[in-house]
């Protein structure tokens, strides 16, 4: 059994990913960081699907849809973000998650 | 000559491949979210991405392949750029690393790891007992069109409101010069 052939190497490299991103979203204080975490998250989701339509899926033109349909929104929260970000960095001249607090009561 | 053939046979070619990619994709990764300049937090996502299109190459989908690098390569990169070009600069000293906090994001990120690994190991996966092998782009070309046309209409207004929000919230404060 080739190891580019199993279901589970697939399964664990989006595993490794996924835990890769969310060590970044938790730790980083960069705005910007935390985005380019969030874009590992989503493309470990990609990964799941793609490894699950080419091994399990009866139909296995779907999975490459629905990856298509996550880049999509991936694109889209990539503008609305970096436009957020950017309009704080305005206001608080500064892109530090810890220095955003106005709305802190 | 015997040994060379066995060498450069196509299963051990493509496992040396398949093994660089997935080199690519960990170590960019790695570099996007642990090294301290956020310039080479993107140069290591982009690596990253281009391991996973990649992996959809050898997970049988070049189109999908392709739109990855096309979309978060040649799209997305870009844009956190022009991001980073446009806020901090980064020649500014950054604050120190809170020891805590980044301990504290190993522990969570290592438990929903250790979490998510264990239950991968006990599951076994059955496949479909009918697969069909139609993987062509023309197959994707008819889903979009017929199963999921509403999810591709809506995925296009979800972009236009995007760009129209991403227009409006970066104007804001603008002064005239």
């Amino acid at each position: 059994m080739l190891l580019f052939n199993q279901l589970q190497t697939y399964l664990y490299l989006a595993l490794i990913l996924f835990a890769i991103g969310l060590y970044g979203v938790l730790a980083r204080r960069n705005l910007i960081a935390v985005l380019i975490s969030v874009e590992l998250i989503l493309n470990a989701a990609s990964l799941n699907f793609m490894a699950f339509n080419r091994f399990l899926a009866p139909h296995p033109a779907v999975g490459q849809v629905i990856t298509l349909f996550i880049m999509a929104v991936a694109a889209a929260e990539a503008a609305i973000a970096l436009s957020i970000i950017v309009a704080v960095y305005r206001k608080l001249k500064s892109v530090n998650v810890e220095e955003a607090t106005e709305l802190r009561g | 000559m015997n040994l060379l053939s066995s060498v450069l046979s196509p299963q051990t070619v493509a496992t040396a491949a398949f093994i660089m990619v997935v080199t690519l994709t960990v170590v960019g990764a790695l570099i996007a979210v642990a090294a301290r300049n956020i310039f080479h937090n993107v140069l290591g996502l982009a690596a990253s991405l281009l391991g996973v299109s990649g992996l959809f190459l050898y997970l049988n989908s070049p189109f999908v392949a392709l739109m990855e690098i096309l979309i978060y390569v040649g799209a997305i990169c870009i844009a956190i750029c022009f991001a980073i070009m446009l806020s901090e600069p980064l020649h500014l000293p950054r604050p120190p690393r809170n020891k805590i906090k980044i301990l504290g994001a190993m522990a969570g990120a290592g438990a929903v790891f250790v979490f998510l690994g264990l239950l991968l190991k006990k599951t076994t996966w059955v496949p479909a007992v009918e697969r069909s092998t139609d993987w062509s782009v023309t197959t994707i070309g008819h889903y979009l069109l017929t199963n999921y046309a509403l999810i591709f209409e809506l995925v296009s207004l979800l972009l236009l409101v995007a760009m129209l929000g991403a227009i409006v919230t970066a104007r804001g404060g603008r002064s005239k010069p």
